[in-house]
């Protein structure tokens, strides 16, 4: 008779109120130590690409911007400029600019909300609330210029949908002062605790080798030393009259990850003050007729990496196919690499620096011979942040007083 | 990448490709039959060092084609190797998964969307199909509607 199998396994998701989407992963693990990981996706698999292939071209950037709620301005960019390659369309310069300082002020807000939730779940939950309140204003600036706090539905095929009123620009910048201030605040914070150092570096280390097989992108290709941006390579919007510079860390741990995304935060209010100060006059869009047959890529750089858009025309009024990809489809399986041989302790801080969907903390159940234990997302809290405080209390650090600030 | 230049570095593979469209500046298509996607995607992998993107697989009514996105992330080219699977009653290519590990999820979509099948794939089990859906029925085919 076969032996029976061993091996602990634990299972983390799939669903969590946190979490954009649901994930399963399931740890194989040996003690404290994993020893093995599968990930399991599409719980709730909403079928984008075929239904795109119903709607017209122009119904098609308000889908896509549902992709993702915080990304909802590159996705539909990315696909726009596969469409406009097509028709060989060349928005009016004010749009591109627009376009621009929309898809920054989204990459402001989505790291900060990376820097709160990566807070969070080591037990720095003053950082969380810090981090969201700064957040804010980000959404409402959003909200003012294009109706929505999410979703925003800016692009179209030709243009821009809303331009930004000259009368809101003073306000625009700011608002920049003010989150430019609070983020260094946040990087000192973060940079100079020994706590943190202790506890991020060396964790979750994503290697440049594994980084490029697995194909990653964005914070998490260029935090292991891989230095890719899509803005700088494949320049699109108006990025490449703007100055600024790929952030790039060579470490691939979570500490490099977290510095990375508040180095680019300050990159991204200098391109939106650089392309408020440059603006040009005119409209936002041109008029588009008809797509004709043929097929294009588009790609943008989101928060959390390339999202890339293949349509393909066959001239009439709806794409024949439309492929999307999304940054941390292939991110999340470079957990392969990242979690293997680490500790259970700091596989949810692993699995966030990705910045994936935070989802997967939602229920643990250990799985060991008959014994079932389950771990809430209580229980994964308490051990991460344990791990936290015995470094604090190793390190003789003193009480966080948070009143410093 | 300048046109002339990349041309030349693609002579090793020029044989095996069916074509070369350039859309746009930055955009190439390397059209190609399925038994030779292993080898021109190995070589713009391995030996050019693209970068890979992504797999898109499409119902092109009379045979299926995957196209396999690579990025140059030097000069900022996309270069897209267009496989053409002309048998529709048993698609079928070689898998990169051995050679690209980032590739393991767009191929096991594409079998569960599309029916097609990888030759080599360590793990081709389902990743986007419940459980429970019906063998037999590929959502992406154009039979199928939305």
């Amino acid at each position: 008779m076969k032996e029976p199998l061993r091996k602990s396994v634990l299972a983390v998701g799939p669903f969590h109120p946190l979490q954009e989407e649901m994930e399963f992963f399931q740890l194989t693990v040996d003690g404290e130590k994993v020893t093995d990981i599968d990930v399991r996706i599409s719980y709730n698999h909403r079928g984008i690409e075929k239904l795109s292939e119903t709607l017209q071209f122009d119904q098609v950037p308000y889908l896509v911007s549902r992709v993702c709620g915080i990304c909802s301005a590159s996705h539909p960019l990315a696909y726009v400029q596969a469409v406009e390659e097509i028709a060989g369309v060349q928005p009016p310069e004010r749009a591109l600019y627009v376009r621009t300082i929309i898809n920054e002020l989204e990459r402001i807000h989505s790291h900060l909300l990376w820097v709160g939730l990566g807070g969070h779940f080591i037990g720095y939950d003053t950082v969380f609330m810090w981090a969201w309140k700064y957040r804010e204003p980000v959404l409402d600036l959003l909200e003012e210029i294009t109706g929505n706090r999410n979703n925003y539905g800016n692009v179209k095929v030709g243009g821009c949908r809303e331009d930004i009123p000259d009368e809101l620009i003073p306000k625009i910048n700011q608002e920049l002062d003010v989150i430019e201030k609070k983020t260094e605040m946040l990087t000192k914070a973060v940079l100079d605790d020994p706590v943190l150092h202790a506890r991020l570096k060396g964790v979750g280390v994503l290697s440049k080798e594994d980084g490029i097989k697995y194909a990653v992108t964005g914070p998490t290709a260029r935090g292991s030393g891989i230095a890719i941006d899509v803005r700088r390579d494949d320049p699109y919007a108006a990025y490449a009259a703007l100055d600024w510079k790929v952030i790039v860390q060579t470490e691939g741990d979570v500490f490099a990850k977290a510095v990375v995304r508040l180095l680019e935060t300050f990159e991204s209010i200098k391109m939106v003050r650089q392309a408020l100060a440059k603006l040009p006059k005119g409209p936002v869009a041109v008029d588009v007729k008809e797509i004709p047959p043929g097929e294009g890529c588009g790609h943008a750089e989101a928060p959390r990496g390339e999202t890339f858009h293949y349509v393909r025309s066959d001239g009439g009024n709806r794409p024949v196919r439309h492929k999307i990809r999304a940054p941390s489809y292939v991110n999340v399986p470079s957990f392969k690499a990242s979690c293997i041989g680490a500790d259970i302790a700091d596989v949810t801080l692993t699995l966030a620096a990705v910045d994936p969907c935070y989802s997967c903390t939602e229920r643990i159940a250990v799985v060991d011979g008959h014994h079932a234990v389950l771990h809430d997302y209580e229980e994964l809290l308490r051990l991460s942040r344990a791990k936290t405080a015995t470094i604090r209390k190793d390190l003789g650090a003193p009480e966080m007083n948070w009143e410093d600030f | 990448m300048q046109p002339n230049e990349f041309h030349k570095q693609l002579t090793p593979i020029r044989d095996r490709l069916a074509g070369l469209d350039r859309t746009a500046d930055n955009r190439v298509f390397l059209p190609c039959e399925a038994a030779q996607v292993y080898e021109v995607c190995r070589f713009l992998f391995q030996d050019l060092g693209l970068r890979f993107v992504i797999s898109t697989g499409i119902d092109a009514e009379d045979r299926f084609e995957v196209l396999h996105h690579f990025s140059d992330d030097a000069s900022g080219c996309v270069v897209t190797v267009k496989a053409f699977v002309r048998d529709r009653q048993a698609p079928e290519l070689d898998s990169l998964t051995p050679l690209i590990p980032g590739a393991e999820w767009t191929e096991r979509e594409m079998h569960d969307l599309l029916g097609i099948r990888f030759r080599h794939h360590p793990n081709l089990q389902r990743l986007i199909l419940a459980d429970d859906w019906p063998e037999g029925v590929y959502p992406l085919r154009k039979d199928v509607q939305a």
